[in-house]
């Protein structure tokens, strides 16, 4: 016999799944959002996406070949889908330079520091996000009117996001189901018919990529179902409460990045729990803590920081959840 | 505003007062008599909390130290004989002196004479492939190469020779810790003297075949042929299990084994040139001869091995 | 929804390429090697010495202690030399070496394939001849078989659970056996039932074996006591533990024996040798063995001697193929790859699996993305990312109190990590320094 056998512990057959292909399979699941954001916000959403994009690979491939001195892996997609997640939480109209630095950030501060695709404590496009919106507040919080505005750039037409009004007039102290008739109904906003950032308005692209991941088993429901049904409840018992002080619970979830932050965002392998019972803790504090910024913040929004926050929590979830042992012995007393 | 400034000035001290009395109290409670001896020690020794001396860190000596009615058992190999003449003096005992020892490589089976008779393939861990067999070559008891003892060793005095696939013990900065010999899974590493001028004599290999099965296994295993034993008019040389060993408390270094070894397992270190055929030129020789290896494989786990170095030092960073 | 185990598991392709091969007799080899170390346990002591002559079924090393079992001569003819053998352990172990002179039985053993229904004995010497037999788990595991039918005081047995599922993807020893020998399976584990003074009997098989359940639901009409129950096709349903789980719904404590729960669980193959060694008086030197793999040209199920090389048994399938990358003894799940093919069958060797070089190496090793899928498929409900972490910084206490020796080491984790990460590596790691502190402490 000429060649050598290979000789390795067991097991011998190895799975399909590869990095790649989980993170393809995000990719696609994305497919249906990136359609309905260049629909409603035209060329500004194509440059945003496409500088977002851009900029994540050129600064991962930079900082990993000549930073880290690895072989730069950019085709496992993690860079792709950070630079698309990033473009989907800000507005159509963002200039080049903003969303750059964003991707910096993102890239650069958030994940390769860290040591780069598994080690970043952050979801990377939600520290880029919430950079720029503390660095760049008025430029973030300009929002593009949808379909009107599909042929402009910079000089978009701006209006309020339906949180934004809804903020401004509960704060004014107009009941809510005035200012209902301001925004679109529910199923405009269902589509996406709304002002808002890229990925955030439409619901109905979002929960297609939802049964995408969740039929080929990118990711599991724990997250997404815990975290948007904490916001229906909370909201919900407010909102039976006081319907004048408080808007209805299907307002909350269609608008704001709620279904983008439960799909997209807090799904993220790296920064979300290992255990299924950790990451129902997870998704249930992350929808907590959007209701308590909304309703009770400064902010209008509150799913970014609200995720971020929870991040922290992770390793701290992962010491102390703990999976059902198989015949666990249960101690008396 | 003055108001202001004054109110928060009187917040904080009180502030401050309260924190002190509560930490005066709380020292004063918690406090814990130790023999001052201690902290000198650990102040003499030199801080590398390797645990060459057995304790988990420098301080555990010291405690050790104090505790111990002599100094014969303790020793930190790390400081030497220096450090330890210092401890004594602190403790007002004698000092021991030992003979300085290096940690030695007792496996000669390079790719070029030890030829590989199957691929490994697993987790990059010398106790993971000792585990599940006995080894990508014929040899059961030679070196694996996978870097476990250049791992362990805190000084940065190993490192693994890509061309021959074997550790090696950069001298100067090993320290005889011991972490070494306790890592590898095949017990290869020995700590020996360093002899004088640093000049040693040692059986590298520990194959205990037969000599025709080691022999077939790798060119410059120990046969077990006794003309070493025979030759040493020291009695520093035993053969056991078809291997020779040789006793470095004996040995005066005559080098009369070296001359006799047909296997050329007898390796000497650090003496001048001799003869022609002396066994130092040899190594050398040999060393030109080899080239990087050209199989795939043995590439890849390099390279696994750097790789997963990599990110050690990063989560390392992490933490 | 057929029943199965609740936690984890995974389904990697079966590719049961010899399922429909029926068991071959393989050809007596010129020479076998029969290690005195098969089973779980202390080592056999030889009782033949070079040049002694052995008859097939004579005894040849006896059992050496509690967890230990006899081993018989798998041949006739003249013990040549006892030396030792490179074997599917990776290391070399004591062997005795016989060269095979004609095929001379012991007296005692009846050669007749008449099916005898009727048991005689008694549970003790039922489970004292399982012994002399040397009998052990022939699913992989050789556990020596009357200690699992010794239970222990104070404990009952209330369910005899007979293993045929064959989760192990390519294997097919046990299917065929259920096919071809189901009567004897049945009597076999009529026996095992009386062994144990259970009235229950449940035959687990998988449902990818549909021949199999039909064959032999339909002949469990014949004998009291014995049910069939299909099983959803689940890696690692096999095991011990989950297979108690699929079929009643009980859970092995932590650390504790299936007998716990009231469980004894033997493998098809076993209860086949059972049969044999109560009614025919065979002791166990002969088992069926798979040979396959995508490039072997004839996958086949062969009826082979112990102390076989497994180089007669790949030759009788078509020689070793231009492509080999890896040879495996037993599934691939679980099996040992060996570093050559020159060593010899023993009882626990339930296959020889060839893969070629396209399939033989792991993928580059990348760092873990916390994808949380090894935590999801465990079947024992452990974390072996983080079991992993820690065996490989060496915090073994960390490694026990995260119940590293929960783990069944069935591989799901390593199978399904995208990352490539050899986690059940490090996990086994862990296990045996875990498993030395235990015993030191004991001690």
């Amino acid at each position: 016999m000429s060649k050598l056998l290979t000789v390795s512990p067991s097991p011998h057959n190895y799975g399909k799944d590869t990095i790649k292909s989980l993170m393809y399979g995000v990719l696609i699941a994305l497919i249906p959002t990136t359609v309905v954001s260049l629909y409603f916000f035209g060329l500004g959403a194509l440059i945003v996406i496409l500088t977002s994009v851009f900029s994540a690979l050129i600064f991962e491939y930079l900082i990993t070949k000549y930073i880290l001195k690895k072989e730069p892996s950019l085709l496992d997609g993690s860079a792709i889908i950070t630079g698309l997640l990033l473009a989907f939480n800000v507005p159509s109209n963002l200039p080049i330079i903003i969303i750059i630095i964003g991707a910096l950030v993102a890239i650069g501060v958030a994940k390769m520091s860290f040591g780069g695709l598994g080690n970043n404590p952050f979801n990377p496009a939600l520290v880029g996000r919430v950079f720029l919106l503390i660095s760049f507040p008025v430029q973030m919080t300009s929002w593009p009117v949808p379909v009107q505005s599909r042929m402009q750039y910079l000089d978009a037409v701006t209006g309020a996001t339906p949180l934004g009004l809804m903020k401004e007039g509960l704060r004014n102290g107009e009941p809510v189901s005035d200012l209902m008739t301001q925004i679109p109904n529910n199923m405009q906003m269902f589509i996406g018919n709304m002002g808002g950032s890229l990925g955030e308005v439409a619901g109905i692209a979002i929960l297609l990529g939802l049964v995408w991941m969740l039929y080929k088993k990118v990711i599991t429901w724990h997250i997404p179902v815990s975290m948007i049904g904490t916001i229906i409840i909370l909201t919900g018992i407010f909102w039976l409460i006081n319907p004048d002080k408080y808007a209805d619970p299907v307002f909350h979830v269609l608008t704001g990045g709620v279904l983008l932050g439960a799909v997209f965002m807090a799904t993220d392998y790296v920064t979300s729990p290992m255990t299924t019972k950790g990451m129902l803790i997870f998704g249930t504090g992350i929808g907590l803590l959007t209701v308590v910024i909304r309703l009770f913040g400064a902010y209008p929004e509150g799913v970014s920081f609200a995720i971020l926050i929870m991040n922290a929590f992770v390793p701290l979830i992962n010491i102390y959840v703990k999976p059902k042992r198989f015949g666990e012995v249960i101690k008396n007393g | 505003m003055s108001e202001i400034v004054i109110y928060t000035i009187v917040t904080v001290s009180a502030i401050g007062i309260l924190a002190a009395i509560i930490l005066y109290f709380a020292a004063k409670k918690f406090h814990v008599v130790e023999d001052p001896r201690i902290d000198d020690i650990e102040e003499a020794l030199p801080s590398a909390n390797c645990g060459g001396c057995g304790y988990p860190g420098c301080r555990n000596f010291a405690e050790a130290c104090v505790k111990a009615e002599n100094l014969a058992d303790l020793f930190c190999p790390v400081g030497g004989n220096d450090v330890m003449k210092d401890v004594a003096g602190i403790l007002g005992q004698e000092a021991i002196e030992k003979a300085a020892q290096v940690a030695v490589i007792r496996c000669s089976g390079s790719f070029e004479y030890r030829p590989r008779t199957n691929n490994y393939d697993g987790a990059v861990n010398c106790t993971v492939a000792a585990n599940l067999y006995s080894g990508d070559t014929g040899c059961q008891y030679g070196c694996l190469g996978l870097g476990e003892c250049v791992d362990a060793c805190t000084f940065d005095a190993m490192y693994m020779d890509e061309k021959t696939g074997l550790p090696v013990v950069i001298q100067d900065q090993c320290t005889a810790c011991g972490d070494c010999v306790r890592a590898c899974p095949k017990d290869i590493i020995e700590l020996r003297n360093q002899g004088k001028k640093d000049r040693r004599i040692f059986v590298s290999c520990i194959n205990e075949d037969k000599g025709g099965v080691a022999k077939k296994n790798c060119s410059v295993a120990c046969i077990g042929c006794t003309k070493c034993e025979k030759v040493c008019n020291y009695d520093a040389i035993k053969i056991e299990n078809f291997l020779a060993y040789i006793d470095f408390t004996k040995c005066v270094l005559c080098r009369k084994c070296i001359a006799v070894c047909p296997t050329d397992a007898i390796h000497e270190t650090n003496f001048p040139l001799r003869r022609i055929k002396s066994p130092v030129e040899k190594k050398t020789v040999v060393k030109e001869k080899a080239v990087v290896t050209d199989n795939p494989d043995l590439v890849n786990i390099a390279k696994k091995k750097q790789e997963s170095n990599d990110n050690e030092a990063e989560s390392k960073d992490k933490e | 929804m057929l029943k199965t185990f609740s936690r984890g598991g995974v389904h990697p392709p079966e590719n049961k390429l010899s399922a429909v091969q029926t068991i071959e007799q393989l050809a007596l080899p010129k020479m076998v090697t029969i290690p005195i170390s098969q089973h779980i346990g202390a080592p056999s002591t030889p009782i033949v010495k070079k040049n002694d002559l052995v008859k097939v079924g004579q005894i040849i090393a006896k059992s050496s202690g509690f967890v230990s079992a006899n081993i018989h001569s798998s041949v006739s003819g003249k013990v040549i030399k006892i030396d030792s053998v490179m074997d599917s352990s990776g290391y070399k172990k004591q062997s005795i070496i016989i060269q095979v002179d004609g095929d001379e039985w012991e007296e005692s053993i009846n050669r007749d394939p008449q099916l005898i229904k009727e048991i005689n004995l008694s549970s003790e010497e039922i489970i004292k001849k399982v012994g002399d037999a040397g009998i052990v788990g022939l699913g992989g595991a050789t556990f020596p078989s009357q200690v699992k039918l010794s239970v222990p005081k104070g404990m009952t047995a209330e369910i005899l659970i007979i293993n045929g599922v064959e989760c192990e993807p390519y294997l097919t020893a046990d299917h065929r056996l259920m096919l071809e020998k189901g009567d004897e399976l049945m009597v076999g584990t009529k026996i095992l039932m009386k062994a144990l003074n259970v009235s229950k009997a449940v035959i687990g098989i998988e449902n990818n074996k549909r021949d199999a359940i039909e064959h032999l639901t339909s002949l469990s009409s014949n004998y009291e006591g014995i049910t069939i129950q299909a099983l959803k096709v689940q890696y690692p349903q096999g095991g011990e533990k989950q297979l108690i789980k699929a079929v009643i719904n009980r859970e092995v404590p932590s650390g504790g024996l299936p007998i716990a729960v009231g469980a004894v669980v033997h493998n098809v193959g076993t209860a086949y040798a059972v049969y044999e060694a109560i009614q025919k008086n065979k002791p166990l030197f002969e088992r069926i063995v798979t040979v396959t793999g995508k490039s072997v040209k004839n996958p086949a199920n062969y009826l082979a001697r112990v102390g076989t090389s497994l180089t007669e048994l790949i030759e009788a399938s078509g020689g070793l193929p231009e492509d080999t990358g890896k040879v495996i003894s037993g599934g691939p799940m679980m099996g040992k790859a060996l570093n050559t093919i020159d060593i010899p069958m023993t009882k626990g060797t339930s296959g020889v699996l060839i893969i070629p070089v396209g399939e033989s190496r792991r993928g580059v090793v990348q760092d873990c993305i916390r994808c949380a899928k090894c935590v999801s498929v465990c079947p024992m409900g452990l974390e072996p990312y983080l079991l992993m972490t820690v065996s490989e910084q060496q915090n073994y206490e960390r490694t026990e109190s995260e119940r590293a020796m929960d783990c069944i080491e069935c591989g799901s984790c390593s199978y399904t990590c995208p990352s490539n990460r050899p986690l059940l590596d490090y996990i086994r790691l862990g296990k045996a320094e875990v498993g030395a502190i235990i015993r030191s402490r004991k001690a």
